[in-house]
């Protein structure tokens, strides 16, 4: 066994279903302390659904969650929102609080969580803001930001009070080129200068990877292949070259599950055929 | 055999969605001793829940007290009983039309609106969020509202009937030549505090739990789509009327029933 310091997070045998759809079948997966680890995969695979499950907002089916060395479905409620303080997580659809302007959205968790004079928010804020570009943007209502700012702005709330890990669900989605370009570099930056460990779900492969430590792939409720991004670029997975390589063809199905096509085409057929 | 078995799904999530109304019931009961340290947070949904309401609380007051006064009027005077117009329109307002009305207008114009609210903001995962930011949404966003609904119908409902009065006042002396002092003399005379107000206020404070519980459990329980909003907006509105009614019947019965 490794020393528990050495991962934040371990991920044991992990199964989760999702009604009678099997989303994990037996995952297990480490995220250093301090690294940047990408989690990709195909759309609806459940990359969201495992940042839940490490979040504690899900509960897995079997298999054992651990972060921080506590295991996070036995937590109690109190425990688990102590942990979650040391969390942020941006979340895929951005989940700004419509009726709070961007300062207030940000400011949130700084007046929940601290007794900071106004003053003193207001910095943090501001600083945070200012990381993702959106500081003149500060009295904006969410429903006045265009899909990226609204991502940058749900990012500056993820770090607002400074924790030792983020998750991010798709950060990059719906941004231009240059914003992307500050975001990838930004999401280093606060790794790197305030020791934290982040989780990246991306579906920007080069750029993800060309910031991340440690990359895992899943696939049909598995890790299909794990490395460095130098070792998955070298990998003969068929699985890596596909999906690093964007290759329509391959083992990843575009598809989501389904009989065969003419199958339901003939099915179709049948059916009106016998409705007359 | 098949109706059989819907039935019995029906019954079990029946009982499943009353079993999940009371978990919340009581997590937001716990949340509110920590209004206190909040008092900005209720203040705010007082205003969108209470003050909101005060148009349509006040014109369907003057209207209701109006009618009172026209058709209290219209039965009195073959009796030749038309000033005690006053007592007649005071009690039906006080004892009954106060809280039932005021609560079948607050469910509508509030409860709905909560509902919406909370519906939509676990649609867009802003409740989900809350939870990974460490605050507890039941803590943060229903038990302010909680409070202000249960605070706000009692008021209302007086204000209700109050306008009333007013409104039969207008009707039965302004149109109909009810003696002015005769109006409040009989009113006074034929009210009694604890009888009649304060039962009124008891019911109004009960009307407020059930309206405001049902609008926010319908709302955090919603499906998290467009479609699972709309009907837990229905839903809040039909239930409370229900419930309004119903326990309106039981509590009349318990209060003035001997
Ligand atoms: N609330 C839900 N109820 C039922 N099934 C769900 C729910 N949320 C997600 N799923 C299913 O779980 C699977 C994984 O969903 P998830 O959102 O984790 O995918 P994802 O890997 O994040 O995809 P994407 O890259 O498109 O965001 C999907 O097949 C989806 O159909
Ligand atoms: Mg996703």
């Amino acid at each position: 066994m490794s020393r528990p310091e050495e991962h934040l997070v371990r991920i044991r045998d992990l199964h989760f279903s999702r009604g009678h759809r099997k989303i994990f079948d037996g995952v297990d997966l480490d995220i250093r302390r301090g690294s940047v680890t990408a989690i990709m995969g195909p759309s609806g695979t459940g990359k969201t659904t495992l940042l839940k499950l490490i979040g504690g907002q899900l509960r897995p089916d079997a298999g054992t969650i651990e972060v921080a060395g506590e295991q996070v479905q036995r937590l109690s409620r109190s425990r688990l929102y102590e942990l979650r303080k040391r969390m942020g997580m941006l979340f895929q659809s951005g989940a700004l609080f419509t009726d709070l302007n961007l300062y207030d959205n940000v400011a949130f968790p700084l007046r929940e969580h601290t007794r900071l004079p106004e003053a003193m928010v207001r910095d943090l804020v501001l600083m945070k803001l200012e990381a993702v570009g959106l500081r003149g943007a500060r009295d904006l209502m969410p429903s006045e930001l265009s899909g990226g700012m609204a991502r940058r702005a749900a990012l500056a709330r993820a770090i607002a009070l400074d924790p030792t890990m983020i998750m991010y669900d798709e950060p990059f989605t719906g941004q231009d080129p240059i914003s992307m370009g500050v975001l990838v570099k930004l999401i280093r930056l606060l790794n790197d200068a305030l020791g934290l460990t982040s989780i990246i779900v991306s579906h920007d492969v080069k750029e993800t990877a060309a910031i991340s430590d440690y990359i895992y792939l899943i696939a049909q409720g598995r890790i299909v292949a794990h490395g460095t991004p130098a070792d998955l670029e070298r990998s003969d997975s068929a699985w890596a070259q596909q999906f690093l390589n964007a290759e329509p063809d391959g083992p990843v199905p575009f598809h989501y599950p389904a009989a065969p096509f003419g199958e339901d085409l003939l099915a179709g057929r049948e059916s009106r055929q016998g409705g007359r | 055999m098949e109706w059989l078995a819907g039935l019995g799904h029906s019954a079990l999530s029946f009982f499943q969605r009353l079993g999940r109304g009371h978990l919340l019931f009581f997590a937001i009961l716990q949340g509110l001793p920590g209004m206190v340290l909040r008092p900005g947070l209720v203040v705010q949904q007082v205003y969108a829940v209470g003050v909101l309401s005060l148009i349509i609380i006040v014109v369907s007051g003057l209207f209701v007290g109006m009618v009172l006064g026209l058709q209290g009027y219209n039965t009195l005077v073959d009796f030749g009983a038309e000033q005690s117009l006053g007592s007649v329109v005071a009690l039906t307002l006080v004892r009954e039309l106060g809280p039932v009305v005021t609560a079948l207008l607050f469910a509508g114009r509030a409860g709905s609106a909560l509902t919406a609210e909370i519906g939509l903001m676990k649609a867009t995962e802003q409740l989900s969020g809350m939870e990974m930011m460490a605050v507890d949404p039941v803590r943060r966003v229903l038990a302010p509202r909680f409070l202000a609904g249960f605070l706000s119908l009692p008021v209302l409902a007086a204000i209700f009937s109050a306008v009333g009065v007013w409104g039969g006042y207008f009707v039965g002396v302004g149109l109909l030549g009810v003696d002015d002092g005769a109006y409040w003399s009989q009113m006074q005379a034929a009210t009694d505090f604890r009888d009649d107000v304060w039962n009124g206020v008891i019911k109004s404070l009960v009307f407020g739990v059930v309206a405001t519980w049902i609008a926010l459990f319908e709302g955090y329980d919603a499906i998290p789509t467009s479609e699972g909003v709309s009907r837990a907006t229905t839903r809040t509105v039909v239930h409370t009327s229900l419930a309004v009614l119903g326990l309106d019947f039981v509590l009349t019965a318990l209060m003035f029933g001997e």
